[in-house]
């Protein structure tokens, strides 16, 4: 029997650990407890974006979406929504609207998905990831059967090229230029990869869309095998991700038996095969080089360049290699056109981009918007602004090779020109929303922890400087910085920039510079005033009781782990013993007469 | 896959499946399922509807809703067209629910007789 209403469940990443799995369960029990299993199906999709209220439920075709849902609200789901027909609006995801003050249910008018426009991420949230035929139902496979019907490969590349397409990952590289290299090369034996090694701390992008449409970067891929005359393809794509890899392979299984993966595709003669590649988790082999060599086995570190990949790749072969996010765009741009494509976002920038908010924002979540839309949309209208009315710093963008963006450039419109202009980069759409609470030094020494790990160690430069530089920033964090030690950071990283082999080294110090050009006033303040404004590096802080303000409650004493404040209820005032303080704050929380001072 | 043609068939079996959640259908068809439709025989109704409507591949979907107010005249089923133009059909059974089925979604003929303006009321 034709269902009636179908139930979607959050199962990406996000939702899946906050039980997401539970709750898909309880609806397929309740159900068949009232019989109801027939004429309602429940669904498991990619994700829906709005992390932050997961996990997500969306019932159709009543279009009625539940945050926050836990197992225990299932049965009164289904009994109130499902059987009854009255939405459970206590779990109803809304927005208050600004002027009339009522609730908005209207998903197109919530303002997290209004200014959003959805190509890469438009079958996320909308299809079983898990079953090829959703897929199909929403055009899928159609532009691998119009480029092998009715194409030439050179149409294909003039096609993409045409539609301004720039290459996801970070660099923006022309994705069609990059196919024409590699078309030109006179090889019998060519390779199509997927990098999926998404590494910057944050970012989540290609991962959702692997987890909520597999099936569209297998087409794109096949779609890139037959431009440049490749019949095999790899996805590269780190170990983390268990759920992604285990809907890759299920799609690719899927898409063998059904013959749009293999031998002979469409009766066309073209056979196109994909592979999966697990990396273990290292930043460095998502530069190009470093990860063929993993693929071929070997250990991951980058070789310079050129040769480019495009002449001399995996196996010593013609290779391309794309963003995970990069593919996503291009089955749309085949069915649609270069030229919808090339109408959307920028002039130099066309199409989308998807971000994936974090820190200190109230929306955390996916996004997708045209290019060009400004940091301020972004960050304020769809991510809602800094939760408890802190007060916006700053964003980082590009990762650990990127910068931050301030107060000032938030009316920047978005694209991958304009933030290298201002001293940042897109990367691959990690954006982390900084407040007040944060220390710029204690940022850029986040990142510098993470590049010093992350190194693999071949050449010199970024081996040794980047240690060095994450002790100097260590020392000024702890209090022992001079202003000495800011010019030798900067020397050094301006000599690590240039002097580094690969992409990772002549970038790790981008969160440096650029904390140094735009919060110049923090760096002084910790080494000369030996003070940390925003209160975050513990070294510099002091916290004392101000006599005049305390009421000798004894509630700070009590509060604190480490029996560090001494006084008498009702008699003295009570003193913070700085030998044994560890700088914990939980005076400060404590107090309700604000007599604990931070310095 | 031979052709596209194959994959062309294989899409519109797909998409009736998923038509539902993307806002597509041509009308939505409401059933009111509170305590007095339920009890005046509205299960059966919403039954009927949905194996003529897979039946005869109409674009309609199915919902359901609490009371719609006029408890005497249950079940009722509302069926909304595109611009959001509402029907409203009482004294459901399921024989009826087959008939307005064939004639409004089939034909997109109002079958006045079970409209609520044909009951005097």
């Amino acid at each position: 029997m034709l269902e009636r209403t179908h139930i979607l469940v959050c199962a990406g990443t996000g939702c899946t650990s906050s039980q997401s799995a539970l709750i898909y369960d309880n609806f397929q029990k309740v159900l068949k407890e009232r019989k109801l299993d027939k004429e309602v199906k429940v669904v498991k999709t990619g994700c829906f974006g709005l992390c932050q209220k997961g996990p997500i439920v969306a019932v159709h075709p009543d279009e009625v979406f539940y945050a926050h849902v836990t197992p225990e609200d299932v049965a009164e789901i289904v009994e109130e929504h499902i059987y009854k027909g009255r939405t459970v609006d206590r779990l109803v995801l809304h927005d208050i609207d600004d002027d009339t003050k009522e609730k908005v249910f209207d998903i197109n008018r919530i303002r997290f998905y209004a200014k959003q426009q959805r190509i890469a991420l438009r079958n996320c949230g909308i299809i079983n990831p898990e079953d090829i035929e959703e897929y199909i139902a929403r055009d899928g496979y159609q532009a691998l059967g119009k480029v092998l019907s009715e194409m030439t490969p050179q149409q294909v590349i003039d096609e993409v090229k045409a539609s301004g397409l720039r290459g996801r990952g970070g660099g923006g590289f022309p994705t069609g230029v990059k196919w024409q290299f590699a078309a030109a090369q006179d090889s019998s034996e060519k390779y199509v990869i997927c990098n999926a090694d998404e590494g910057d701390p944050g970012a989540f992008m290609d991962r959702s869309v692997l987890e909520g449409d597999p099936h569209t970067v297998l087409e794109a891929m096949a779609i890139a095998g037959y431009a440049i005359g490749a019949s095999h393809g790899y996805i590269y794509i780190r170990a983390e991700y268990p759920i992604a890899v285990e809907r890759l392979k299920v799609a690719i299984k899927q898409a063998k038996e059904l013959g749009l993966l293999g031998d002979n595709l469409f009766g066309s003669g073209f056979s196109f095969d994909i592979e999966l590649r697990l990396g273990a988790g290292a930043f460095v082999c998502g530069e190009e080089t470093a990860l063929i060599m993993s693929i071929e086995g070997k250990r991951g570190m980058p070789v310079p360049k050129p040769p480019f990949p495009a002449v001399k790749g995996v196996w010593g072969k013609p290779t391309i290699i794309n963003n995970v996010e990069t593919f996503a765009n291009v089955c749309q741009i085949i069915l649609n056109g270069a030229a919808w494509f090339k109408a959307i976002g920028t002039e130099k920038s066309s199409g989308t981009k998807v971000f994936a908010l974090g820190g200190k924002i109230t929306n955390t979540g996916l996004v997708e918007v045209p290019m060009g839309t400004t940091l301020r949309e972004v960050i304020y209208e769809i991510g809602g602004g800094c939760p408890n009315n802190k007060r916006f710093k700053a964003v980082q963008t590009g990762g650990p090779s990127g910068g931050c963006l301030t107060e000032e450039h938030l009316d920047t419109e978005i694209d991958f020109d304009n933030l290298i202009a201002l001293g940042s980069m897109m990367g691959s759409g990690g954006m982390i929303v900084l407040d007040e609470d944060n220390c710029m030094v204690d940022v850029a020494r986040f990142y510098m922890d993470f590049i010093v790990d992350e190194s693999c160690g071949k050449c010199t430069p970024c081996r040794v400087g980047t240690k060095r530089l994450l002790e100097l920033l260590t020392d000024i964090c702890e209090g022992r910085g001079t202003l000495e030690t800011l010019e030798e950071l900067e020397t050094l990283s301006n000599d690590i920039k240039e002097a580094s082999l690969c992409g990772l080294g002549q970038t790790a110090p981008n969160p440096i510079l650029s904390t140094m050009r735009q919060f110049k006033d923090e760096y002084l303040a910790h080494v000369v005033e030996k003070r940390c404004p925003a209160g975050v590096c513990k070294a510099l802080l002091s916290y004392k009781i101000d006599p005049d303000k305390c009421k000798k409650c004894s509630m700070c004493a009590r509060g604190c782990p480490v029996g560090a404040i001494s006084g008498e209820p009702g008699k003295t005032a009570y003193v913070i013993d700085p030998k044994k303080c560890i700088k914990c704050g939980a005076c400060i929380s404590t107090c309700k007469f604000g007599a604990v001072a931070r310095g | 896959m031979k052709s596209l043609e194959d994959l062309k068939k294989l899409r519109e079996s797909a998409k009736r499946k998923i038509d539902m959640r993307q806002g597509e259908a041509d009308y939505r068809i409401v059933v009111g399922m509170a305590t007095c439709g339920i009890a005046a025989g509205a299960r059966p109704v919403l039954n009927a509807l949905l194996e003529e409507l897979d039946k005869n591949h109409y674009p309609a979907v199915v919902t359901q809703t609490g009371c719609i107010g006029m408890c005497t005249l249950e079940p009722i089923v509302e069926v909304f067209d595109k611009q959001g133009e509402k029907t409203t059909y009482v004294l459901v059974n399921p024989e009826k629910a087959r008939e307005i089925i064939h004639s409004h979604v089939g034909k997109g003929e109002v079958l006045q007789k079970y409209t609520i303006a044909a009951t005097g009321k």
